[in-house]
């Protein structure tokens, strides 16, 4: 049985991390941070979700966003999937849809960093129910 | 769904949602018999036989946003083109169990994909729940177990990227070895 076979290797990672400093301290504060949903149910993955999901969570870290990406069910756009909601800290929540790799980078470059609307917002009458 | 990596991602989202924080995805490749079944358990919050009669039915789902769930029904769909079979056994606040059965030499075979991806997107969001992913090819085998994996990092958190990629070439090495392996077996 091949178990872990790199115990050692993993000791190694770990005194890296360890040394390195804390870019995430999440679920603490997740309101100052950016929220972003992936929706990953059966029609999202089938379009693609799995990759986009993928590519935010190392983008985001490699560009020092703080960030929490979660995984969400359908939202009920099956036709322009895969689609993200993007919670800016502060901001009405947005939700874009045909989300692949290049669209995703377009939107933490524009959106996420620059805080300037992109193309392919799917409009949604969103209002939480405490406001 | 294009292949089984992507029907892994899937049928796992069920039992998330189902509360399952323990979640078992075994593969079990045997190629001289040309089979291979696929069984994933979870200890969420299970169902009843009525909800289980129905859940192959593509217009049956849990869901509110939706009107269809194909989770399931495509999975059984594919399993059942190589001729092979599908089961879903579940138990009221226990667990879901579901094997899917393939003839991994009929030509509706689907590809296994790109295991190592599936399994980085579920730890990148469920960092805190315990995956067990076990894949066996014939004599060999290899399991990835999050919670061992937890206890030996200790406060890191799983969802790091250096861990991910940590777990990935984990995954992909062993995948070589397979593949290595059944690539002299053709030759010899």
């Amino acid at each position: 049985m091949n178990k872990i076979k790199n115990l050692a290797d993993l000791r190694d990672l770990k005194e890296k991390l360890q040394s390195g400093t804390k870019l995430r301290e999440k679920s603490e504060y997740p309101e100052l941070l950016v929220q972003v949903k992936v929706a990953m149910a059966t029609c999202c993955i089938a379009s693609g979700s799995r990759e986009t999901m993928n590519y935010i969570v190392d983008e985001l870290e490699k560009r020092n966003v703080g960030a929490v990406i979660t995984q969400t069910g359908c939202m009920g756009y099956c036709y322009a999937e895969p689609t993200i909601e993007v919670i800016l800290p502060g901001k009405e929540p947005v939700v874009f849809g045909y989300v692949d790799v290049k669209k995703a980078d377009e939107i933490i470059e524009k959106y996420i960093k620059g805080g300037a609307l992109v193309e392919g917002i799917i409009p949604v009458n969103y209002k939480k129910i405490d406001n | 769904m294009k292949d089984i990596s992507f029907h892994i991602l899937d049928i796992v989202q069920n039992s998330l949602h189902a509360g399952a924080d323990r979640i078992g995805i075994e593969m079990a490749e045997n190629t001289n018999e040309g089979t291979l079944k696929l069984t994933i358990t979870d200890n969420g919050s299970g169902m009843d036989q009525k909800r289980l009669d129905q859940v192959t039915d593509p217009f049956f789902t849990s869901s509110t946003t939706k009107r269809v769930g194909l989770g399931l029904p495509l999975l059984k769909q594919n399993a059942e083109q190589t001729g092979g079979a599908f089961e879903v056994k579940s138990e009221l606040n226990k667990g879901t169990i579901v094997t899917a059965f393939f003839n991994s030499r009929n030509i509706d075979m689907i590809p296994e994909g790109d295991l190592a991806a599936t399994m980085r997107t579920l730890i990148s969001s469920e960092p805190q729940k315990d995956l067990v992913f076990r894949h066996q090819k014939d004599d060999g085998d290899y399991e990835l177990d999050t919670a061992a994996i937890r206890a030996e990092l200790g406060d890191i958190d799983l969802s790091r990227r250096e861990v991910l990629d940590f777990i990935c070439e984990f995954i992909r090495s062993n995948e070589r070895v397979f593949h290595e392996q059944s690539f002299e077996k053709k030759i010899y």
